[in-house]
């Protein structure tokens, strides 16, 4: 545990994830605009360490903008994104904010698929990344211990020696959390992960999550709002660009403006 | 798995090339067996252009890069080469002189600051895989960092090649202009005239092949293989992975070039000639098209794919010259359409024609414990 309390202040050193203030990631001001239209307008986001957020919004809303601004994907105009208090990510290439404890699931399933599930596990690990070290690389037990492990979390122990392009949608969607897994984040950025999905794998999916948040921090954009009541202890509503309300499930359904633009019903 | 009957094939293959065909060429002349001395000039051309295709496959078939400027590596190699054989004329040249024949008629009173060390067989091999490396490794360093990608990515490598065949069709560029180099006598004091001295170039270009395809094979195994597969699969995904693509992509973009500056300088004693026409972009393009009608992503399909196209050009362009260019183009095409894993595609759905397409490359069957 780097937080000591008790004193006035510590050290930050740079390049090092400082969560001493609680908020594990700070959205501050960030506006982007594509071509004169503002995908973010002055977006402000604060995320506890450990806590599960729910992300939504009408499409367009900008919430795919968001998750690539975090991760690098895309440059904001203006305005911040800090990890931790130390690390500016606006100033990050992407492998390196994923380094740095920030994984992704996409939208759209994006698994290796003409690996093995095992061999997409094995290349999501934590571990050196280079060119010669992953040229002289070996598998260690400890490794393929974990691998199964993940595997086990997953659901996808029996699929281990499977090439990933014949899972099924729904097992694509969990191996790749299984490899946000890998890399063990402290931010786990999941977008959509039960489009698409059975009954029963989105319950599943939900488990998945939710016992994955206090010891990671994650945040879930998602359309499918019977899910999002699941599973939300925190939600953000995200309309044309603004953050439109914030808070639980309860509050943000009552707020008159979030019914107007989103829910509706 | 079948690895040990993998290896089997390999020696049984090598030994085929690299005893059974110095063997024939050792018979008597007058026994049906005797294979002629000018044949063997002749198949260590084919496995440089082995060579070749198993580094084009490394970059397209593992990586998903079409490169289609390939050719520019293999004539650096070639012309590194060159500048030693040239240098090793001495004064046997047509006008008597220490430099170079087209140095003298161009009036040059001296050897210019880059043809200084090239007397030297150990530099010139040296250079004939450093300046290939070098340059493919700035060129993509540039583009690989701009993201540049596919399609894009093959149009800007015709550039380069184009580019640089301008380039050295130049004479003031300084390595023979439009004849390039040529009339070499001897190579390590052995006189390229002799079938021994040929025999010995295409045993060395036999073995230089199966050290190739054991590097590939090593990398394409490795965890950085499986890197390169993700890449050309998903490369978004790898990036968020936390690899810096960028690297991987570049080390295995210098490594082929590499490999093609191998191909280059071991083909130019054999053929006797480099010019600026190996750099045409139509032989990258012909390059590609080795490996895509042998397979892509299996190595051993680079290879045949080498030596079976140009085993038919050397047939067509003497049996029917102008036909050759309509078959190169009716086998693409015929190869695209209907064959997309290429010829060891037809192998594999002979052994195992119920199994399904997503394991068609080793990359998906490897990580098997």
């Amino acid at each position: 545990m780097k937080a000591r309390s008790g004193h006035l202040g510590h050290i930050a050193d740079p390049g090092q994830t400082d969560t001493t203030h609680g908020e594990t990631l700070y959205v501050e001001n960030v506006t982007v605009s594509f071509d004169g239209f503002k995908a973010l307008d002055d977006v402000n986001l604060y995320l506890d360490d450990g806590e599960l957020r729910c992300i939504i919004g009408p499409n367009g809303a900008g919430k795919t903008t968001l998750m690539d601004v975090i991760t690098g994907k895309t440059r904001p105009d203006t305005g911040t994104v800090f990890f931790g208090s130390t690390l500016d990510l606006t100033a990050m290439r992407e492998h390196e904010i994923s380094r740095a404890g920030i994984g992704r699931k996409f939208q759209k399933p994006t698994v290796f698929t003409r690996h093995t599930v095992f061999a997409n596990l094995e290349l999501s690990s934590r571990g050196e990344k280079g060119v010669w070290s992953t040229l002289f690389a070996s598998l260690s037990e400890e490794e393929r211990g974990r691998i199964e492990a993940v595997a086990g979390t997953v659901g996808l122990r029996d699929r281990l020696h499977a090439a990933a392009g014949s899972l099924s949608h729904g097992e694509k969607q969990w191996l790749e959390i299984g490899m946000l897994l890998m890399q063990d984040p402290r931010v786990l950025l999941v977008d959509e992960p039960v489009a698409g999905m059975t009954r029963q794998e989105v319950e599943h999916t939900g488990e998945l999550l939710t016992g994955l948040a206090g010891s990671h921090t994650v945040v879930v954009v998602e359309h499918d709002m019977e899910f999002v009541r699941r599973i939300a202890r925190r939600v953000t509503v995200l309309h044309q660009g603004r953050v439109l309300a914030e808070g639980s499930m309860d509050h943000v359904q009552g707020n008159p403006r979030v019914v107007e633009v989103y829910l509706g019903t | 798995m079948h690895t040990r009957g993998q290896w089997l094939a390999l020696a049984v293959v090598a030994a085929l090339g690299l005893v059974v065909v110095p063997g024939l060429n050792a018979v008597p002349a007058d026994s049906p067996l005797h294979l002629p001395n000018f044949l063997i000039p002749l198949f260590g051309k084919f496995l440089c252009f082995a060579i070749v295709a198993l580094a084009m496959d490394l970059i397209w078939g593992y990586t998903g890069i079409l490169s289609l400027g390939h050719g520019v590596f293999f004539a650096l190699g070639g012309y590194a080469m060159g500048m030693y054989l040239m240098r090793s004329i001495g004064t046997e040249g047509v006008y008597a002189s220490e430099l170079p024949d087209f140095m003298v008629f161009l009036d040059w009173k001296e050897l210019p600051w880059f043809w200084r060390g090239f007397d030297h067989f150990g530099f010139a091999t040296f250079m004939a895989l450093a300046v290939p490396g070098a340059l493919a490794y700035v060129f993509g360093w540039f583009a690989f960092r701009s993201r540049i990608k596919g399609v894009y990515f093959a149009i800007i490598t015709q550039a380069m090649t184009f580019a640089m065949m301008l380039l050295f069709f130049r004479n003031n560029t300084g390595f023979g202009g439009n004849n390039g180099l040529t009339d070499f006598k001897r190579i390590l004091g052995f006189s390229l005239q002799e079938p021994s001295t040929r025999l010995g170039l295409y045993i060395a270009t036999g073995i230089a092949l199966l050290g190739t395809y054991l590097l590939c094979r090593f990398i394409i195994r490795s965890k950085l293989g499986r890197v390169l597969a993700a890449i050309r699969d998903e490369e978004g995904r790898v990036l968020f992975t936390g690899y810096d693509t960028l690297q991987h992509k570049l080390f295995v973009w210098t490594v082929s070039a590499v490999l093609c500056g191998l191909a280059g300088a071991l083909y130019v004693p054999q053929v006797g000639i480099i010019n600026p026409s190996e750099m045409v972009p139509s032989h990258s393009i012909e390059m590609a098209i080795w490996v895509a009608v042998g397979g892509r992503g299996t190595l051993i399909g680079a290879i045949l794919g080498a030596l079976l196209v140009n085993g038919a050009k050397s047939w067509f362009t003497v049996a029917a010259p102008e036909t050759w260019l309509y078959v190169l183009g009716f086998l693409f095409i015929v190869v695209t359409l209907f064959l997309p894993g290429g010829i060891v595609s037809l192998w594999q759905r002979v052994r195992a024609p119920s199994t399904g397409n997503t394991n068609d490359t080793p990359a998906a069957q490897r990580s098997q414990p």
